[in-house]
Protein backbone atom coordinates (compact mmCIF):
# COMPACT_ATOMS: atom_id res chain seq x y z
CA UNK A 1 0.00 0.00 0.00
CA UNK A 2 1.62 3.20 -0.61
CA UNK A 3 2.41 5.94 2.41
CA UNK A 4 -0.33 8.55 1.82
CA UNK A 5 0.51 11.11 4.99
CA UNK A 6 -1.51 11.00 7.73
CA UNK A 7 -5.52 10.57 7.26
CA UNK A 8 -7.29 13.02 6.57
CA UNK A 9 -10.64 13.98 9.07
CA UNK A 10 -14.08 12.67 8.12
CA UNK A 11 -16.32 15.24 6.16
CA UNK A 12 -18.47 16.03 8.56
CA UNK A 13 -15.91 17.69 11.18
CA UNK A 14 -15.31 20.32 8.92
CA UNK A 15 -19.36 21.01 7.66
CA UNK A 16 -20.92 24.02 9.20
CA UNK A 17 -23.66 21.80 10.41
CA UNK A 18 -21.57 20.37 12.58
CA UNK A 19 -20.08 23.80 14.11
CA UNK A 20 -23.86 25.04 14.60
CA UNK A 21 -23.89 21.66 16.60
CA UNK A 22 -21.03 22.56 18.96
CA UNK A 23 -21.94 26.02 19.70
CA UNK A 24 -25.54 25.31 20.60
CA UNK A 25 -24.06 22.43 23.14
CA UNK A 26 -21.76 24.96 24.43
CA UNK A 27 -24.38 27.61 25.25
CA UNK A 28 -26.58 25.12 26.52
CA UNK A 29 -23.83 24.09 29.00
CA UNK A 30 -23.25 27.44 30.20
CA UNK A 31 -26.17 28.71 30.45
CA UNK A 32 -27.29 28.85 34.00
CA UNK A 33 -24.10 31.17 34.13
CA UNK A 34 -25.24 33.83 31.18
CA UNK A 35 -29.07 32.85 32.57
CA UNK A 36 -28.03 33.97 36.71
CA UNK A 37 -25.89 36.97 35.14
CA UNK A 38 -28.84 38.35 33.27
CA UNK A 39 -31.54 38.01 36.44
CA UNK A 40 -29.04 39.95 37.77
CA UNK A 41 -26.69 37.97 39.72
CA UNK A 42 -27.43 35.44 42.42
CA UNK A 43 -30.89 35.00 43.43
CA UNK A 44 -32.47 36.69 47.30
CA UNK A 45 -32.77 34.09 50.07
CA UNK A 46 -34.37 35.21 53.41
CA UNK A 47 -31.85 35.75 55.62
CA UNK A 48 -32.14 33.48 58.83
CA UNK A 49 -32.99 34.85 61.80
CA UNK A 50 -30.25 34.48 64.59
CA UNK A 51 -31.28 35.21 68.32
CA UNK A 52 -30.03 38.16 70.10
CA UNK A 53 -27.22 37.15 72.13
CA UNK A 54 -27.97 37.77 75.88
CA UNK A 55 -24.78 38.73 77.56
CA UNK A 56 -21.68 40.35 77.04
CA UNK A 57 -19.31 40.63 73.98
CA UNK A 58 -18.62 37.31 72.27
CA UNK A 59 -14.99 35.20 72.71
CA UNK A 60 -14.47 36.76 68.74
CA UNK A 61 -15.50 40.27 66.82
CA UNK A 62 -19.05 39.66 65.01
CA UNK A 63 -17.01 39.37 61.34
CA UNK A 64 -14.18 36.65 62.70
CA UNK A 65 -16.25 34.93 64.86
CA UNK A 66 -19.05 33.72 62.08
CA UNK A 67 -15.95 33.10 59.98
CA UNK A 68 -14.28 31.17 62.25
CA UNK A 69 -16.29 29.27 64.94
CA UNK A 70 -15.75 25.65 63.60
CA UNK A 71 -12.26 26.44 63.88
CA UNK A 72 -12.87 27.89 66.97
CA UNK A 73 -14.72 25.27 68.76
CA UNK A 74 -11.98 22.62 67.15
CA UNK A 75 -9.14 24.24 68.60
CA UNK A 76 -11.04 24.40 71.92
CA UNK A 77 -11.78 20.72 71.57
CA UNK A 78 -8.22 19.47 71.51
CA UNK A 79 -7.06 22.24 74.09
CA UNK A 80 -9.49 21.64 77.09
CA UNK A 81 -9.98 17.45 76.23
CA UNK A 82 -6.65 16.62 75.32
CA UNK A 83 -4.52 19.56 76.60
CA UNK A 84 -6.30 19.95 79.48
CA UNK A 85 -6.09 23.38 78.90
CA UNK A 86 -10.19 24.60 79.96
CA UNK A 87 -9.73 28.42 80.48
CA UNK A 88 -9.17 30.71 78.15
CA UNK A 89 -6.60 33.55 79.40
CA UNK A 90 -3.04 34.13 78.58
CA UNK A 91 -1.89 31.97 80.77
CA UNK A 92 -3.66 28.68 79.65
CA UNK A 93 -4.29 26.02 82.54
CA UNK A 94 -6.46 27.26 85.36
CA UNK A 95 -6.28 30.74 84.78
CA UNK A 96 -9.24 33.44 85.26
CA UNK A 97 -11.60 33.67 82.28
CA UNK A 98 -14.08 31.65 80.35
CA UNK A 99 -14.43 28.25 79.93
CA UNK A 100 -13.50 26.58 76.26
CA UNK A 101 -17.45 24.99 76.43
CA UNK A 102 -19.94 24.85 74.02
CA UNK A 103 -22.73 24.41 76.61
CA UNK A 104 -20.89 26.40 79.20
CA UNK A 105 -19.15 29.17 77.40
CA UNK A 106 -21.56 29.64 73.51
CA UNK A 107 -24.51 28.58 75.11
CA UNK A 108 -24.54 30.50 78.27
CA UNK A 109 -24.79 33.84 76.45
CA UNK A 110 -26.92 32.13 72.84
CA UNK A 111 -29.27 30.15 75.44
CA UNK A 112 -31.25 28.35 72.75
CA UNK A 113 -29.28 26.67 70.46
CA UNK A 114 -32.55 26.14 67.90
CA UNK A 115 -32.63 30.00 67.70
CA UNK A 116 -29.15 30.25 67.34
CA UNK A 117 -27.20 27.54 65.81
CA UNK A 118 -29.83 25.71 63.87
CA UNK A 119 -31.54 28.70 62.08
CA UNK A 120 -28.25 29.36 60.15
CA UNK A 121 -27.21 25.77 59.83
CA UNK A 122 -30.37 24.19 58.90
CA UNK A 123 -30.99 27.21 56.39
CA UNK A 124 -27.77 25.82 55.06
CA UNK A 125 -28.36 22.53 54.80
CA UNK A 126 -25.35 21.94 57.42
CA UNK A 127 -25.60 19.23 60.17
CA UNK A 128 -22.79 18.98 62.75
CA UNK A 129 -22.97 16.72 65.31
CA UNK A 130 -22.51 19.09 68.51
CA UNK A 131 -25.99 18.05 69.98
CA UNK A 132 -25.38 14.26 69.90
CA UNK A 133 -23.16 14.79 73.32
CA UNK A 134 -22.97 18.08 74.14
CA UNK A 135 -26.11 18.90 76.05
CA UNK A 136 -28.23 21.89 75.21
CA UNK A 137 -29.72 23.09 78.62
CA UNK A 138 -33.23 24.47 76.80
CA UNK A 139 -33.18 21.01 75.11
CA UNK A 140 -33.13 19.30 78.38
CA UNK A 141 -35.09 21.59 80.48
CA UNK A 142 -37.83 20.02 81.75
CA UNK A 143 -36.39 16.29 81.51
CA UNK A 144 -36.44 16.83 77.55
CA UNK A 145 -33.67 14.92 76.37
CA UNK A 146 -32.49 16.68 73.03
CA UNK B 1 41.97 -9.77 54.57
CA UNK B 2 40.37 -13.02 55.44
CA UNK B 3 37.43 -13.03 58.16
CA UNK B 4 38.26 -15.47 60.63
CA UNK B 5 35.49 -17.78 62.90
CA UNK B 6 37.36 -16.26 65.72
CA UNK B 7 36.98 -12.67 64.62
CA UNK B 8 32.99 -13.08 63.90
CA UNK B 9 32.73 -14.25 67.65
CA UNK B 10 34.35 -11.64 69.15
CA UNK B 11 32.22 -9.45 67.34
CA UNK B 12 29.25 -10.77 68.49
CA UNK B 13 30.45 -11.26 72.24
CA UNK B 14 31.27 -7.25 72.03
CA UNK B 15 27.49 -6.49 70.36
CA UNK B 16 26.21 -8.38 72.73
CA UNK B 17 27.97 -6.15 75.77
CA UNK B 18 27.41 -3.01 73.96
CA UNK B 19 23.40 -4.07 74.19
CA UNK B 20 23.36 -5.41 77.57
CA UNK B 21 24.53 -2.00 78.54
CA UNK B 22 22.20 -0.33 76.47
CA UNK B 23 19.29 -2.21 77.79
CA UNK B 24 20.61 -1.47 81.48
CA UNK B 25 20.57 2.41 80.52
CA UNK B 26 17.20 1.57 79.43
CA UNK B 27 15.89 0.03 82.78
CA UNK B 28 16.90 2.75 84.84
CA UNK B 29 15.58 5.18 82.72
CA UNK B 30 12.02 3.44 82.83
CA UNK B 31 12.09 3.06 87.04
CA UNK B 32 13.21 6.53 86.75
CA UNK B 33 10.05 7.35 85.32
CA UNK B 34 7.87 6.02 88.27
CA UNK B 35 9.47 8.47 90.63
CA UNK B 36 9.36 11.42 88.49
CA UNK B 37 5.76 10.22 88.11
CA UNK B 38 5.62 9.95 92.16
CA UNK B 39 7.23 13.82 92.45
CA UNK B 40 4.90 15.33 89.75
CA UNK B 41 2.02 14.55 91.54
CA UNK B 42 0.33 10.71 90.35
CA UNK B 43 -3.03 10.48 91.61
CA UNK B 44 -4.14 7.33 93.28
CA UNK B 45 -7.18 5.81 94.94
CA UNK B 46 -6.99 3.46 97.97
CA UNK B 47 -10.57 1.71 98.89
CA UNK B 48 -10.74 0.35 102.51
CA UNK B 49 -12.29 -3.04 101.53
CA UNK B 50 -14.01 -4.28 105.00
CA UNK B 51 -15.40 -0.70 105.42
CA UNK B 52 -16.68 0.00 102.34
CA UNK B 53 -18.15 -4.10 102.73
CA UNK B 54 -19.47 -2.87 106.47
CA UNK B 55 -21.46 0.03 104.70
CA UNK B 56 -25.42 0.37 104.42
CA UNK B 57 -26.47 -0.93 100.64
CA UNK B 58 -28.28 2.40 99.98
CA UNK B 59 -24.83 4.47 100.98
CA UNK B 60 -22.81 2.07 98.58
CA UNK B 61 -25.58 2.75 95.76
CA UNK B 62 -25.41 6.58 96.90
CA UNK B 63 -21.72 6.55 96.13
CA UNK B 64 -22.13 5.01 92.49
CA UNK B 65 -25.20 7.01 91.33
CA UNK B 66 -23.24 10.07 92.62
CA UNK B 67 -20.33 9.25 89.90
CA UNK B 68 -23.41 8.14 87.17
CA UNK B 69 -25.49 11.39 87.68
CA UNK B 70 -22.51 13.58 87.63
CA UNK B 71 -21.72 12.42 84.21
CA UNK B 72 -24.97 11.73 82.23
CA UNK B 73 -23.96 7.89 82.83
CA UNK B 74 -27.41 5.66 81.48
CA UNK B 75 -29.52 3.35 82.96
CA UNK B 76 -29.54 0.85 79.92
CA UNK B 77 -30.29 -2.39 81.94
CA UNK B 78 -31.80 -2.25 85.89
CA UNK B 79 -35.11 -1.68 86.72
CA UNK B 80 -34.47 1.52 88.02
CA UNK B 81 -34.05 2.35 83.75
CA UNK B 82 -36.15 4.74 82.34
CA UNK B 83 -36.39 2.37 79.12
CA UNK B 84 -39.49 0.70 79.19
CA UNK B 85 -38.82 -3.20 80.53
CA UNK B 86 -38.94 -4.96 77.33
CA UNK B 87 -36.02 -2.60 76.22
CA UNK B 88 -33.32 -3.15 78.87
CA UNK B 89 -30.30 -4.90 78.25
CA UNK B 90 -28.01 -6.12 80.88
CA UNK B 91 -24.98 -6.14 77.82
CA UNK B 92 -26.19 -2.76 77.10
CA UNK B 93 -25.05 -1.43 80.22
CA UNK B 94 -22.89 1.41 81.11
CA UNK B 95 -21.04 1.21 84.29
CA UNK B 96 -18.21 3.41 85.36
CA UNK B 97 -18.17 2.34 89.19
CA UNK B 98 -19.94 -0.90 90.11
CA UNK B 99 -19.86 -3.64 92.44
CA UNK B 100 -18.64 -7.60 91.53
CA UNK B 101 -17.94 -10.27 94.11
CA UNK B 102 -14.26 -10.67 95.88
CA UNK B 103 -13.64 -13.18 93.38
CA UNK B 104 -14.61 -11.64 90.37
CA UNK B 105 -12.19 -8.71 91.39
CA UNK B 106 -8.96 -10.36 92.89
CA UNK B 107 -9.10 -14.15 91.22
CA UNK B 108 -5.75 -15.21 92.12
CA UNK B 109 -5.47 -13.99 95.48
CA UNK B 110 -8.70 -15.59 96.88
CA UNK B 111 -8.55 -19.29 98.41
CA UNK B 112 -11.47 -20.74 100.08
CA UNK B 113 -11.07 -20.05 103.74
CA UNK B 114 -10.76 -16.39 103.30
CA UNK B 115 -12.44 -14.00 105.69
CA UNK B 116 -16.18 -14.03 105.53
CA UNK B 117 -15.74 -10.22 105.57
CA UNK B 118 -14.18 -10.68 102.19
CA UNK B 119 -15.29 -13.31 100.95
CA UNK B 120 -18.61 -12.17 100.57
CA UNK B 121 -17.64 -8.60 99.96
CA UNK B 122 -19.09 -6.65 97.40
CA UNK B 123 -15.72 -5.05 95.47
CA UNK B 124 -16.21 -1.59 94.08
CA UNK B 125 -14.27 -1.58 90.52
CA UNK B 126 -13.34 0.82 88.57
CA UNK B 127 -10.73 2.19 85.77
CA UNK B 128 -7.67 1.89 87.17
CA UNK B 129 -5.29 3.92 85.57
CA UNK B 130 -2.95 2.28 85.49
CA UNK B 131 0.61 3.41 85.01
CA UNK B 132 1.14 1.24 81.70
CA UNK B 133 -2.54 0.77 80.44
CA UNK B 134 -3.05 -1.33 77.80
CA UNK B 135 -6.27 0.13 77.18
CA UNK B 136 -3.83 3.32 75.63
CA UNK B 137 -1.05 1.18 73.96
CA UNK B 138 -3.90 -0.19 71.48
CA UNK B 139 -5.88 2.80 70.61
CA UNK B 140 -5.65 3.52 67.17
CA UNK B 141 -6.48 6.99 67.63
CA UNK B 142 -5.16 8.02 70.60
CA UNK B 143 -8.51 8.35 71.61
CA UNK B 144 -7.28 7.55 75.05
CA UNK B 145 -3.85 8.31 76.80
CA UNK B 146 -2.13 8.40 79.94
CA UNK B 147 -2.30 11.97 81.35
CA UNK B 148 1.09 13.48 83.66
CA UNK B 149 -0.78 12.96 86.79
CA UNK B 150 -1.68 9.72 86.28
CA UNK B 151 -5.28 9.33 84.69
CA UNK B 152 -5.81 7.86 82.22
CA UNK B 153 -8.14 10.34 79.63
CA UNK B 154 -10.92 9.44 77.08
CA UNK B 155 -11.45 11.97 73.94
CA UNK B 156 -15.00 10.70 72.66
CA UNK B 157 -14.36 12.74 69.39
CA UNK B 158 -11.60 11.02 68.34
CA UNK B 159 -13.08 7.14 69.23
CA UNK B 160 -14.26 5.34 66.65
CA UNK B 161 -15.68 2.78 68.59
CA UNK B 162 -13.38 0.09 67.63
CA UNK B 163 -13.78 -1.45 71.15
CA UNK B 164 -10.15 -2.94 71.09
CA UNK B 165 -9.61 -1.13 74.60
CA UNK B 166 -12.78 -2.83 76.15
CA UNK B 167 -10.59 -5.59 74.88
CA UNK B 168 -7.28 -5.09 76.01
CA UNK B 169 -8.44 -3.96 79.29
CA UNK B 170 -8.25 -6.79 81.95
CA UNK B 171 -10.30 -5.09 84.63
CA UNK B 172 -13.33 -5.02 82.30
CA UNK B 173 -13.58 -1.23 83.20
CA UNK B 174 -14.40 0.08 79.76
CA UNK B 175 -17.95 0.24 78.88
CA UNK B 176 -19.19 0.59 74.42
CA UNK B 177 -21.99 2.48 74.03
CA UNK B 178 -24.47 0.05 71.98
CA UNK B 179 -26.83 2.42 71.61
CA UNK B 180 -27.89 6.04 72.20
CA UNK B 181 -27.47 6.60 75.70
CA UNK B 182 -30.05 9.29 75.88
CA UNK B 183 -33.63 7.57 76.33
CA UNK B 184 -31.57 5.84 79.66
CA UNK B 185 -31.29 8.69 81.36
CA UNK B 186 -34.02 10.14 83.54
CA UNK B 187 -32.73 13.68 83.56
CA UNK B 188 -29.44 15.09 81.65
CA UNK B 189 -27.23 17.14 84.34
CA UNK B 190 -26.36 20.17 81.52
CA UNK B 191 -23.11 20.57 83.07
CA UNK B 192 -21.20 17.38 81.38
CA UNK B 193 -22.00 16.31 78.22
CA UNK B 194 -23.62 13.04 77.41
CA UNK B 195 -22.26 10.52 74.84
CA UNK B 196 -23.00 8.92 71.72
CA UNK B 197 -23.96 5.77 70.39
CA UNK B 198 -20.56 4.04 68.87
CA UNK B 199 -17.90 5.09 71.60
CA UNK B 200 -16.52 4.60 74.71
CA UNK B 201 -16.45 5.19 78.20
CA UNK B 202 -14.73 4.82 81.67
CA UNK B 203 -14.20 6.50 84.75
CA UNK B 204 -12.16 9.66 84.14
CA UNK B 205 -11.19 10.29 88.21
CA UNK B 206 -13.16 12.83 87.47
CA UNK B 207 -10.66 15.06 85.13
CA UNK B 208 -12.75 17.98 85.16
CA UNK B 209 -13.08 18.40 88.91
CA UNK B 210 -9.37 17.59 89.09
CA UNK B 211 -8.74 20.39 86.77
CA UNK B 212 -11.21 22.88 88.80
CA UNK B 213 -9.33 21.92 91.99
CA UNK B 214 -11.80 19.39 93.26
CA UNK B 215 -12.08 15.18 94.21
CA UNK B 216 -13.80 13.09 92.23
CA UNK B 217 -17.60 12.49 92.89
CA UNK B 218 -17.46 9.21 94.25
CA UNK B 219 -15.21 10.17 96.97
CA UNK B 220 -16.47 13.61 97.58
CA UNK B 221 -20.21 11.23 97.99
CA UNK B 222 -18.76 9.55 100.21
CA UNK B 223 -16.89 11.91 102.53
CA UNK B 224 -19.79 14.03 102.96
CA UNK B 225 -21.94 11.75 104.36
CA UNK B 226 -19.39 9.29 106.22
CA UNK B 227 -16.42 12.11 106.87
CA UNK B 228 -13.75 10.28 108.26
CA UNK B 229 -14.85 7.08 108.04
CA UNK B 230 -15.60 7.29 103.93
CA UNK B 231 -13.74 3.92 102.41
CA UNK B 232 -11.90 6.30 99.57
CA UNK B 233 -9.17 7.79 99.98
CA UNK B 234 -8.00 10.04 97.21
CA UNK B 235 -4.68 12.18 96.57
CA UNK B 236 -1.14 12.33 95.20
CA UNK B 237 0.85 9.33 96.07
CA UNK B 238 3.76 10.97 97.43
CA UNK B 239 2.05 12.79 100.29
CA UNK B 240 -1.15 13.09 102.34
CA UNK B 241 -3.80 10.49 103.11
CA UNK B 242 -2.95 8.19 99.99
CA UNK B 243 0.37 7.90 100.95
CA UNK B 244 -0.23 7.48 104.58
CA UNK B 245 -2.94 4.70 104.24
CA UNK B 246 -0.51 2.88 101.74
CA UNK B 247 2.26 2.71 104.14
CA UNK B 248 -0.30 2.24 107.17
CA UNK B 249 -2.40 -0.71 105.22
CA UNK B 250 -1.60 -3.80 103.84
CA UNK B 251 -2.85 -3.10 100.14
CA UNK B 252 -3.65 -4.92 96.84
CA UNK B 253 -4.28 -4.29 93.41
CA UNK B 254 -6.10 -6.33 90.84
CA UNK B 255 -4.15 -8.99 88.57
CA UNK B 256 -0.77 -7.11 89.69
CA UNK B 257 1.11 -9.87 87.72
CA UNK B 258 -0.42 -8.57 84.64
CA UNK B 259 2.27 -5.65 85.07
CA UNK B 260 -0.04 -2.66 84.16
CA UNK B 261 0.85 -1.18 87.80
CA UNK B 262 -2.76 -0.17 88.84
CA UNK B 263 -3.34 2.59 91.04
CA UNK B 264 -6.51 2.13 92.70
CA UNK B 265 -5.71 0.03 95.91
CA UNK B 266 -7.48 -2.06 97.71
CA UNK B 267 -6.95 -1.94 101.91
CA UNK B 268 -8.08 -5.48 102.63
CA UNK B 269 -5.97 -5.62 106.31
Amino acid sequence: MTNSGPPRPPAYFASRVFSIAVAVAVGLATSPFWYGAAAGGRPARPAPAIAEAAGEACVLPLDRIRVEHPALLAAWRDEAVREGRRMRGAAGHGAAGLEKSLTGTCLRCHADRAAFCDACHTDLAVAPTCWECHVDPAGVAGGGRR
Amino acid sequence: MTCTRRDVLRAIGLAALGGAGLGGAGLRLALAQDVRDAAHGRYALVIDLPRWAGLDPAVRRRCVDACHRAHNVPDLSTERSPLPRAERRERHAIRWIREVGFEAAFAAQGHPLLAATLREAAVPVLCNHCDRPPCVRVCPTRATWRRDDGAVMMDMHRCIGCRYCVMACPYGARSFNFRDPRPGLAEIDPGFPTRTRGVVEKCSFCAERLEAGGIPACVEALAAELGEGSPFTFGQVGDGPVARALAERFTITRKPELGTSPHVFYAVG
